[in-house]
């Protein structure tokens, strides 16, 4: 596993020695990334062909797995009439907004118990009492006290994102080393100084984990209550073609829910490693 | 220890207070064990205190005592123990299934760079996607029986086992490998000796995650594909019937599900990772 046997040669390449040895050495320094590109492609292909095999002989009935051309046409119909659109945009706006409160609420939470360990005492037992019940455990009591309207969603969206936000900013503050505080005293920091500029950047990458986790299960949670009681959103377009016995439907709102999951996560990991620059820059 | 730091900047200010008559209501004065007590215990005494001088006439209103009626009774029919054994063996099944595969899957791409290019790529795609998404293809695919439920579970353990096998195995330090060639390790003791040792960890960080998705996901499962018995149904039926001591009870039982679980994978960890606090002082 670990013998790898890496082209280790960019020193020897700096040397004028010979041109044609030098582009060899360029050339296995790329190879590496080309055979991946390359390596990624037999599998997929190979499930599409088996599918399209599948589907054009019909081995399992057209119901329960269309063709793919099927699927490809499905998705460009939906994508024109602009069914995917409004309904991504309403799940997009849900899952913003209820992560948004969640995140923020989780944030106050987690630096109030690491700040105060008195806080802490009180709260965080049944903090972790009430993180016990997973989301969905909350859903039937929600849906008997607040119906299945927007704050159905918004609320559940939030307390999935509330949980990893609130616990990994405890767990980030409580876990600043004491040195960083004992050499913060030497230089006689105030209050607003020590939080500001050692405990707070000290803390940011688990707390920023836990954002993203926030977020990751925010779209987890609205995904499934979209498909148990909501009359828009990608959800809820799943769940109507699988009513509708249309399972192109169904896998063209499949692939934009996992798009959209990516996008979320990509652009929380860009703004992480943008707000981390001083991090590279400090060595 | 940060807050307990800026406590003693807060002593400080405290001292002026010490005068004061309310200072025994001071959250500081009562003793730490009982602090986590307070806030439950005031929830609670609201809770009664509302049915007890009738503040409210909502029908979704009910006392404790009825929720504790209502756990005596379904207890001894035995319909909550046996919802509560089909939603656990299911859970189990489900997890056992899809943890072993993923370790089967996660340990191959760790310990082939060949299978990491192949599959790695499609892998995380698919990763993208929502877990609940995969329902209702899972139905169309299984039915809505058993079969799915286990179907379902199991790719909900699958995910987090193969990812942290793989990051566990791909991790394991070089100067462990290169000791072991010293040594002239077969191929299998560097696996059995090395490689599983120290990337159980990891490894272990996935199965934890698995068994709590999988917990997520038999609610998800049970609320879905509506059939059979489970817990999910015991709080599928309470919301539609306005039973809400049902629900009340149900949430309380998914939680102290999912804590037990919590409690036991700890434990487990613990001590098969037990070598690892002795290792160092053998030498």
């Amino acid at each position: 596993m670990s013998a790898q046997a890496t082209v280790d040669l960019p020193l020897s390449a700096r040397q004028p020695a010979s041109l044609g040895l030098h582009r060899v050495i360029r050339l296995a320094n790329w190879w590496p990334a080309l055979r991946r590109l390359l390596l990624a492609w037999p599998f997929p292909m190979a499930i599409f062909v088996l599918w399209s095999l599948a589907s054009h002989y019909q081995w399992v009935a057209p119901q329960v797995l269309p063709t793919p051309e099927t699927v490809l046409t499905t998705f460009g119909d939906l994508l024109r009439n602009g069914d995917l659109r409004s309904n991504g945009v309403i799940s997009f706006y849900r899952v913003i907004a209820g992560f948004g409160i969640g995140a923020g609420i989780g944030l106050a939470l987690g630096v109030g118990m690491g700040l105060s360990p008195t806080f802490k005492d009180y709260v965080y037992p049944l903090f972790k009492a009430f993180a016990q019940v997973p989301s969905l455990g909350w859903l039937p009591l929600l849906m008997m006290l607040v119906g299945i309207d927007e704050a159905l969603k918004i609320i559940l969206v939030a307390k999935a994102a509330l949980v990893p936000v609130a616990l990994n900013t405890f767990k980030g503050i409580e876990t600043v080393p004491t040195r960083y505080i004992d050499v913060a005293k030497v230089y006689g920091f105030s209050k607003w100084q020590l939080l500001a500029k050692v405990v707070f950047p000290s803390a940011f990458p688990m707390i920023w984990n836990g954002v993203r986790y926030g977020l990751t299960h925010s779209w987890l949670a609205l995904v499934a209550v979209e498909l148990l009681a909501s009359s828009e959103g990608l959800g809820f377009l799943i769940v109507y073609g699988r009513q509708l016995y249309q399972m192109d439907v169904v896998m063209a709102a499949v692939v934009v829910v996992g798009a959209v999951g990516y996008v979320l996560d990509k652009v929380l990991a860009l703004i992480e490693a943008r707000l981390l620059r001083w991090r590279r820059e400090a060595f | 220890m940060t807050a307990s730091t800026i406590n003693t900047n807060l002593a400080s200010v405290n001292e002026s207070n010490r005068k004061s008559p309310l200072r025994y209501l001071h959250p500081a004065t009562i003793p730490k064990p009982l602090r986590g007590w307070v806030i439950p215990a005031l929830l609670l005494i609201l809770w009664w205190a509302t049915y007890r001088f009738g503040w409210t006439q909502s029908q979704l209103f009910v006392p404790i005592s009825k929720v504790w009626e209502t756990a005596v009774r379904l207890s001894s029919t035995g319909e909550l123990w046996q919802s509560l054994a089909a939603s656990l063996a299911r859970d189990l099944v489900g997890f056992v299934i899809g943890s072993l595969i993923g370790l089967l899957v996660g340990g191959a791409l760790g310990l082939s760079r060949l299978l990491e290019d192949l599959i790695g790529p499609t892998f995380h795609t698919l990763k993208q996607i929502s877990l609940f998404a995969w329902i209702p293809l899972i139905s169309l695919w299984f039915g809505l029986g058993d079969a799915a439920k286990v179907a379902f579970l199991a790719l909900a353990a699958f995910f987090p086992v193969v990812l942290n096998s793989f990051e566990g195995i791909r991790s394991v330090p070089r100067e462990y490998i290169e000791v072991a060639r010293v040594f002239a390790y077969s191929r299998t003791q560097l696996l059995t000796r090395v490689v599983l040792p120290a990337a159980l960890p990891s490894i272990f960080t996935g199965v934890y995650l698995a068994l709590i998705y999988a917990w997520l996901a038999t609610l998800g499962a049970e609320y879905l594909l509506t059939s059979g018995l489970g817990i999910g149904n015991l709080l599928t039926d309470g919301r539609e019937h306005f039973w809400m001591d049902y629900v009340i009870l149900g949430v309380i039982v998914v939680g102290i599900v999912g804590f037990l679980l919590n409690w036991i994978a700890s434990r487990v960890e613990a001590r098969l990772l037990r070598w690892r606090g002795r290792s160092v002082a053998q030498f």
